[in-house]
């Protein structure tokens, strides 16, 4: 798509460049000339606050590299070594461990937007693939992070998650010894996680981040109606209910922005360790093949798949559920028969279901960091049934839905001022 | 013309299967970067432990591939406590559990008297601590000696095996191991 654009500025030097890079239509495109809804709603800030923690992330784990040692002699105290010595380093690692945490809040968020008003749906499909890559680029940077302050938690955590290969039919024992590179986790096994956490995953998230963009800005943003604004253009060929990206989009978000920093640094100042959810307790002894942590928890973002895992009897039936349980996200475009996109048009039967949904999750999350003991077994089969229910189902009940009439237009309110 | 395309679609043809060989191989050099090195290897091979000072009743422990390895020199009394009838246990014959086929009796061993076991509770892997007094007031009347694990109340009897209704799911598995002489153990390998 090589066009000619009209260069936007009058700056000598700009215009140089315009002349050799396609930087106008490039602002054009993405920015001033990209016309989202004008209806968006606190639901459309995730995405960009995502954007912002991941910014945070790479800059705070640049940082970190330069005084943190990926060996099993020196990891755990050259993490000590950035709090207490290095001037400031408990602020850039706080922000480190704390961004974790809310790069996980606002990514699931921006998950329930999409299945909110339909986000997923045709022509968005690969949108949301690419999200969900993402999704799975972003668990897996988490893990292999974890286990890179060398604490006890960090190192049976590991040896949990990685056993889970093990069950994986006739190949389990050999694939685990090639993940770890050794035959139990040792430095070796950190020695290569450091390398995924700090080189290959953070360049497929940024490359999957652009595509995730590209392929948004392609087709168009959804909204909170769920109808094409492409649909009724003006005579200049503008969508009528849309606005440009910037400035009307971008001040909006910096207000949330503004807001989402207050609550994150609150959180990294006043509470980075978050009652031990943020940061476990056990995490503070260096880790110890011999002595196993009493209850090994994963993070609180993984603890509604680890809910899952234990909730099967089985153990290598339980770990096909945990892939199973983050997978089937992945076939919503195609297990949602219903042609209309947002829950504020469609039947009870989906807006049941997502309820019982979100529900499910969060009581999975809660489960997976209480003993698998009595009730807590029970509850957790239960909400494991009505997670998949949410999935399988879908088919199913999405074609019983009764839908109201999308309106042609967007509903947008004036406001009196 | 036509000639001319056919030559194309060969050479295009040779040219990507050529590449896909060299791109198979290459792929395959980085993946076994990942395997354990032979250093890693070397590490991890079968370790020899003198039996000669273990005195009976008493218990060495080890360290292979990073997991305590129990050595018990079981004592009369223990050997005979171990032939009575176990209702208790919830997998006796050791049908569910992993352990090398010698070890597939009920004193888990080749011989007896010697008894070789993971120091790794089959829950959670938590390590178990030696009870072997019969009756202590800690464990109650019933014990009859064993291992009890101190995380989730796990408990094992004297050949690792283990007690119906705690949380371990299966017997404390038993290494692949053999005797190389009377005194001599060989740890890693059966034969």
């Amino acid at each position: 798509m090589a066009k000619q654009t009209e260069s936007i500025f009058t700056n000598p030097l700009l215009k140089w460049i315009d002349d050799r890079f396609p930087l106008s239509s490039l602002i054009k495109d993405h920015a001033t000339e990209y016309y989202a809804s004008k209806n968006f709603n606190i639901w459309y800030l995730f995405g960009v606050l995502s954007m912002v923690v991941l910014i945070i992330m790479l800059i705070t784990g640049f940082f970190l590299t330069m005084n943190y040692k990926p060996s099993a002699d020196d990891a755990f105290n050259s993490v000590e070594y950035i709090m207490r010595s290095v001037e400031n380093g408990w602020l850039i690692r706080y922000m480190h461990s704390t961004g974790a945490s809310f790069f996980f809040i606002v990514i699931y968020l921006h998950m329930f937007r999409a299945m909110l008003y339909g986000s997923y749906k045709k022509p968005r499909e690969l949108i949301w693939i690419l999200g969900m890559l993402l999704y799975f680029c972003l668990m897996a940077e988490a893990f292999f992070g974890y286990l890179l302050p060398w604490g006890n938690m960090s190192y049976w955590a590991g040896q949990v998650i990685v056993n889970l290969f093990g069950y994986i039919p006739f190949v389990g024992d050999t694939l685990t010894e090639w993940i770890r590179g050794d035959y139990f986790i040792s430095d070796i096994t950190l020695n290569r996680f450091f390398a995924f956490h700090v080189i290959f995953l953070p360049l497929a998230i940024v490359g999957l981040v652009a595509a995730h963009i590209l392929a948004l800005h392609h087709v168009g943003s959804n909204n909170p109606d769920g109808i094409e604004i492409k649909k009724k253009l003006d005579e200049t060929g503008k969508p009528i209910d849309g606005v440009a990206f910037h400035p009307f989009h971008t001040s909006k978000d910096l207000v949330g922005i503004t807001i989402f920093l207050i609550i994150y640094f609150a959180a990294v100042f006043f509470a980075p360790e978050m009652g031990g959810y943020f940061l476990e307790v056990d995490n503070f002894e260096p880790a110890d093949p011999l002595k196993t942590p009493e209850h090994i928890v994963p993070s609180w973002y993984f603890t509604p798949y680890y809910a899952i895992l234990r909730a099967v009897p089985n153990a290598a039936l339980g770990a096909l559920f945990l892939v199973l349980a983050v997978v089937l996200f992945v076939f919503l475009p195609w297990l949602d028969k219903c042609e209309v996109k947002s829950i504020r048009y469609r039947g009870w039967q989906y807006k049941f279901a997502l309820t019982l949904f979100a529900i499910s999750f969060i009581a999975l999350g809660y489960l997976g960091l209480q003993p698998a003991t009595g009730i807590y077994v029970f509850l957790a089969r239960f909400f494991t049934i009505t997670y998949f229910a949410f999935f399988l189902l879908m088919p199913f009940y999405t074609k019983l839905e009764k839908t109201k009439t999308v309106p042609e237009r967007v509903v947008y309110k004036k406001k009196e001022s | 013309m036509a000639e001319n395309l056919n030559r194309r679609k060969f050479l295009s043809i040779a040219t990507s299967l050529t590449s896909a060989v060299g791109g198979i191989f290459a792929v395959g050099a980085f993946v076994s970067t990942f395997q354990p090195s032979k250093k890693a290897k070397a590490l991890g091979a079968s370790i020899k432990v003198s039996l000669s000072k273990l005195e009976p009743g008493s218990i060495i422990k080890v360290i292979y591939r990073g997991k305590p390895i129990w050595v018990l020199r079981r004592t009369d009394e223990m050997i005979s406590e171990l032939d009575n009838e176990n209702s208790y246990l919830r997998d006796p014959k050791s049908e569910l559990s992993i352990q090398p086929d010698f070890a597939k009796n009920k004193f888990r061993s080749k011989n007896p008297e010697f008894f070789v076991v993971e120091g790794v509770c089959t829950h959670l892997g938590c390590a178990p601590i030696e009870k072997f007094a019969i009756a202590p007031a800690d464990m109650g009347p019933d014990w009859k000696g064993g291992f009890y694990c101190p995380c989730h109340g796990s408990k094992f009897d004297l050949s690792g095996r283990v007690y119906a209704g705690v949380p371990a799911p299966s017997n404390l598995r038993v290494p692949a191991h053999n005797f190389i002489d009377e005194t001599t153990l060989l740890v890693g390998e059966n034969s």
